[in-house]
């Protein structure tokens, strides 16, 4: 079981997701730098957070472009586990890989705390027995994580069981004042309609270890290696 | 295109005395050329020669066991154990900051972080020291945004985390802004490199950024004063590019893991110049280098701003012969330009060529060893005396201490600075075991049980009424912050921000407060191994507060001793250490400024041996395991400490009963809001009392038994008693409110 984390040019959570991976959960990792074109021999991808390219055009906008991208869809086509965080999540949206957008926060300023995110139905690979309505304390730290899409997506999204993540107060009510970016409709995050491409603003890798603060991310890799050892090969 | 021909009136203009350029002549024996001209002044500025302050930073204690790089490389280092080793340097970007805010303090970033990835280190952890102008001066809030948000932009970009500073206020700097930023990094021993030039015939390689006509003359704007043009000074500003620099961090180590290269150095303060001149200096070499190869962003840049350019995110590195190879290939996977622009030579001369002309030969030894060096004249102040007048009997009782109390909690100096720590990311890189908002920042070291704690910290009023105890009190707060989380401090960096050193005045200050910092550094056994000095801090001849900024990193062998500064359990015993330290003393406080509108009188007394004694007690408590937690009574003194400890944690605000610890007949106000150096309020389990009692008995630390962490009120017997949420709401909505700021 080997999962890979991309590395693009300003790529810098990938140290965090290959540490969490690796030396937390315990599962094989290798980086994949964002020139290759195969994914072969992976079991799982994760996208890792970070400013590729600077974010100096749309966040994502030119890593999609990266020959390793291909690889990622085809690899998503196939119904492999894909993890998009934060940048991750911009890139899978600029991809095509999920619906939506991204705009700046609405308060116009980078946030960097922790929040609560309450889950929808369980049915990715990084969510697979984390029951619905269950409260999550992970961190967010973006300055363009306010997702956008039209009313038909967004209910779309809701009736298909895509929205996996939405911010909630420590109690899980979804309330305008525990959303950190004005995300429509509280979304912290989202699966394809298949369910394997997971994207998501909160850093799951930043909250692996008690001593951080919260283990509650960790629920998130545990849940895929569970997944992947269920899978039939 | 004719060269301007260089005479002593252009030698003025570039900021030389007569005296500094009769020397130029000597060294050349000749009229320098225009580039020679430009060489010389900024390799001879007071930000790059260090020529006013030198005599007096030989006063700071440099040398210890762990200490295995002091000052004058890009960063000090000290070793850590376990073949590790932590890079760290602090260093100021004040005048780019107060003409472009946000430029300006993203490249202070930018700079300091290439500082210590120079080395060989990946960088962990950032701080930064603010200081601004009244909250509600007209600039303040725009240069607060822009500051908060280019460090930000920087920080965040590259995936440093910004983990701690401090901010404060006061109309000192209402013209003249101090933006201070500090990184450290971890390296392997066997992975340090030294900026140096060694061995003749190998070739000198340019990487990073191209090179542009921004910042010329950057260090030479940070050796004036600033009038009413200075905004014209706004083309001297660089630009970040956190971007390229992420990428130049990752080519850079990644080259480091090889050993293709013998020495490095970022250009940073008179880009070119410096980093090529300081490598041969240090390294005892010359070197030959054509312009004509370096990478070029402008048409028809002339060698003069070639040299003289401050464009950001650029290296020089020397490279064993034969193995440029190895350095262009990591490069260009970066996308990086990469160029070898010349080599080392043996004859100790510096040559520049450009379009086949030799444009500058500057023999290194000389231009390092003739720099001036000044011992200028420094005197007492006359206004000195009246300033430390201070009749507190004369002060009028506020009729309610309770209500000032929650003032003061959510004045701008002393309120929860989350509007400005949300906006780093502090997390990044998983280490930041204890978030910003304690004394210290704790982190953790992957791979050992090893923790890293950081303050930074000055009060600059103390400095202002008295610098040398001011000096002292700066290094004995951050070492005791440090001390607080549970770390032994192990070196510090400094950003000794002052006036102009051609007045007198200002030079006592500056004089005064180094003594002062040596003598405490000294006493707790603390080395300054690296750091920054900035004068010129004035504006339409108005100096600043003297502000000797310390930065303390302290080492804890074991992170999972670390404590935090706010109570955690109700039921939790209070206790204050060092009891025998409060005092009347209201000298500097910040009671007296935010409420009776004076900084007057003396800072509080210090006593270095007891301050050592308590340090050793504080990590002796944390390592035993005696002690919930520990805040130090700094601004705002016991009443704001005792606030602090109570609603500045992640969960809800914690009440609090407790005795008076100042004699019953003190004035109220006087027994809330004294400050005072050298006491630290604990809070300890019921079970773990008597031991604690009798650790601090071998210390010799004077205890006194306060109280019962508890309740919904924060309650001083006979003084005043305010409800815990009350506090937390002025205390976390203050920075926004008074700044007028969306919270």
């Amino acid at each position: 079981m080997k999962t890979a984390v991309l590395v693009f040019p300003g790529s810098n959570c990938d140290h965090d997701a290959y540490h969490a991976l690796k030396r937390v959960v315990g599962v094989d990792a290798e980086f994949v730098w964002h020139k290759r074109s195969s994914l072969d021999g992976f079991d799982a991808v994760v996208i890792p957070g970070g400013f590729t390219y600077g974010d100096y055009l749309r966040t994502g906008a030119m890593a999609k472009l990266s020959p390793v991208m291909g690889a990622v869809r085809r690899f998503a086509e196939s119904g492999g586990p894909v993890l998009g965080i934060c940048n991750g999540f911009q890139i899978l949206l600029e991809a095509g890989l999920l619906p939506g957008a991204m705009i700046v926060n609405d308060s116009l300023r980078f946030v960097c705390d922790y929040v609560h995110l309450r889950a929808g139905a369980d049915r990715t690979p990084f969510t697979r027995g984390i029951p619905e309505g269950t409260i999550l304390k992970i961190p967010v730290a973006h300055y363009q994580g306010n997702y956008f899409a039209d009313e038909e997506t967004l209910s779309c999204l809701e009736e298909r069981g895509q929205v996996v993540f939405r911010y909630c107060d420590p109690q899980g009510n979804v309330t305008r004042e525990s959303n950190p970016n004005g995300s429509a409709r509280n979304i912290a995050g989202i699966c394809s309609e298949g369910g394997n491409v997971l994207g998501m603003m909160p850093h799951p890798e930043r909250c692996a270890e008690e001593a951080l603060g919260s283990a509650d991310g960790r629920r998130l890799f545990d849940a895929m290696v569970a997944w992947l050892g269920e899978r039939p090969a | 295109m004719k060269e301007k021909q260089v005479t002593p009136e252009l030698a003025r203009e570039h900021g030389l005395s007569a005296a500094e350029y009769g020397t130029v002549l000597e060294i050349l024996g000749r009229t320098p050329s225009l580039t020679e001209l430009g060489i010389f002044s900024v390799m001879w500025s007071e930000h790059c020669s260090y020529k006013s302050s030198r005599i007096h930073l030989k006063k700071f204690p440099t040398k210890g066991p762990r200490v295995l790089q002091g000052p004058g490389e890009n960063a000090g280092i000290v070793d850590i154990g376990d073949g590790l080793a932590v890079v760290f340097k602090m260093e100021s970007h004040n005048h780019p900051s107060f003409i472009e805010p946000y430029q300006g303090a993203a490249t202070g970033v930018g700079g300091i972080l290439r500082d210590v990835f120079t080395m060989g280190a990946r960088p962990i952890a950032s701080l930064n020291s603010l200081r601004f102008g009244r909250p509600d001066h007209p600039r303040t809030r725009y240069l607060v945004s822009g500051v908060v948000s280019g460090i930000a932009g920087y920080g965040n970009c590259i995936g440093v985390p910004t983990v701690g500073g401090e901010v404060s206020f006061d109309e000192c700097y209402d013209g003249n802004i101090l933006v201070n930023a500090f990184t450290l990094g971890v390296v392997r021993h066997e992975r340090i490199w030294l900026g140096t030039a060694a061995g003749v015939g190998n070739p000198v390689i340019y990487v990073g950024s191209k090179t542009g006509r921004d910042g010329i003359h950057g260090a030479t704007m940070a050796s004036g004063e600033f009038d009413e043009k200075s905004e014209e000074k706004r083309p001297t500003v660089q630009v970040g590019d956190p971007f390229t620099e992420k990428l130049l961090l990752e080519a850079c180590l990644e080259l480091m893991r090889t050993d293709a290269i013998v020495g490095i150095q970022d250009m940073g303060a008179a880009g070119l110049t410096s980093s090529s001149f300081e490598m041969a200096s240090r390294g005892g070499t010359g070197f030959l280098m054509d312009l004509d190869r370096v990478p070029q962003r402008e048409e028809g840049m002339t060698p003069y701003e070639l040299m003289l350019s401050e464009s950001q995110e650029r290296m020089l590195i020397v490279a064993k012969k034969g193995r440029e190879g190895e350095v262009r290939e990591i490069f260009e996977k970066w996308d990086l330009d990469v160029s070898v622009i010349g080599e080392v030579t043996g004859d100790g001369i510096g040559r520049v060529r450009w379009r086949g002309k030799t444009v500058a030969e500057i023999p290194i030894a000389a231009l390092t060893d003739k720099a001036p060096v000044y011992d200028r004249p420094a005197e007492r102040p006359e206004g000195q005396d009246a300033l430390q007048r201070l009749d507190p009997a004369g002060l009028p009782a506020p009729s309610d201490p309770g209500e000032t109390w929650v003032r003061l909690m959510g004045c701008p100096d002393l309120a929860d600075k989350k509007w400005v720590y949300r906006q780093y990311d502090h997390m990044i890189r998983t280490n930041t075991l204890i978030l910003p908002g304690s004394d210290a920042a704790v982190l953790r070291v992957k791979g050992t049980r090893k923790g890293i704690a950081l303050s930074v910290d000055c009060n600059s009023r103390y400095c202002h009424l008295d610098p040398f105890v001011g000096g002292m009190i700066a290094v004995c707060e951050a070492a005791r912050n440090v001390a607080c989380s549970g770390a032994e401090p192990i070196g510090l960096s400094d950003c000794l921000n002052f006036g102009n050193p051609e007045k007198p005045e200002v030079m006592w200050q500056f004089r005064s407060a180094i003594e002062g910092m040596a003598k405490a550094c000294e006493a707790l056994g603390v080395p300054v191994v690296s750091g920054n000095v900035s004068f010129y801090n004035e504006t339409m001849g108005k100096g600043i507060h003297p502000t000797p900024a310390v930065a303390m990193v302290g080492l804890l062998d074991d992170a999972s001793k670390r404590r935090v500064q706010w109570f955690s359990a109700d039921g939790d015993l209070i206790l204050l250490a060092g009891a025998d330290r409060l005092g009347v003393h209201l000298g500097g406080s910040l009671y007296l400024k935010e409420v009776h509108g004076k900084v007057a009188g003396t800072p509080p007394p210090v006593d270095l041996a007891h301050e050592k004694r308590l340090q050793e007690f504080l990590r002796e408590a944390a390592s035993a395991d005696l002690i919930a937690s520990a805040h130090d009574l700094a601004e705002g003194g016991f009443a704001c400490a005792l606030a602090e400890s109570c609603i500045s944690g992640p969960v809800a605000p914690m009440g609090a009963r407790v005795l008076n610890p100042l004699p019953e007949e003190t004035r109220p106000d006087f027994a809330m809001f004294s400050e005072c150096q050298g006491a630290v309020l604990l809070s300890c389990a019921p079970a773990k009392r008597d031991a604690l009692l009798d650790l601090a008995r071998r210390f010799r630390i004077t205890m006194k038994e306060l109280g019962v962490v508890g309740g919904e009120h924060v309650d001083i017997e006979g003084l005043a008693k305010v409800g815990a949420a009350e506090l937390r709401t002025a205390w976390g909505e203050g920075f926004a409110a008074a700044l007028g700021l969306e919270g």
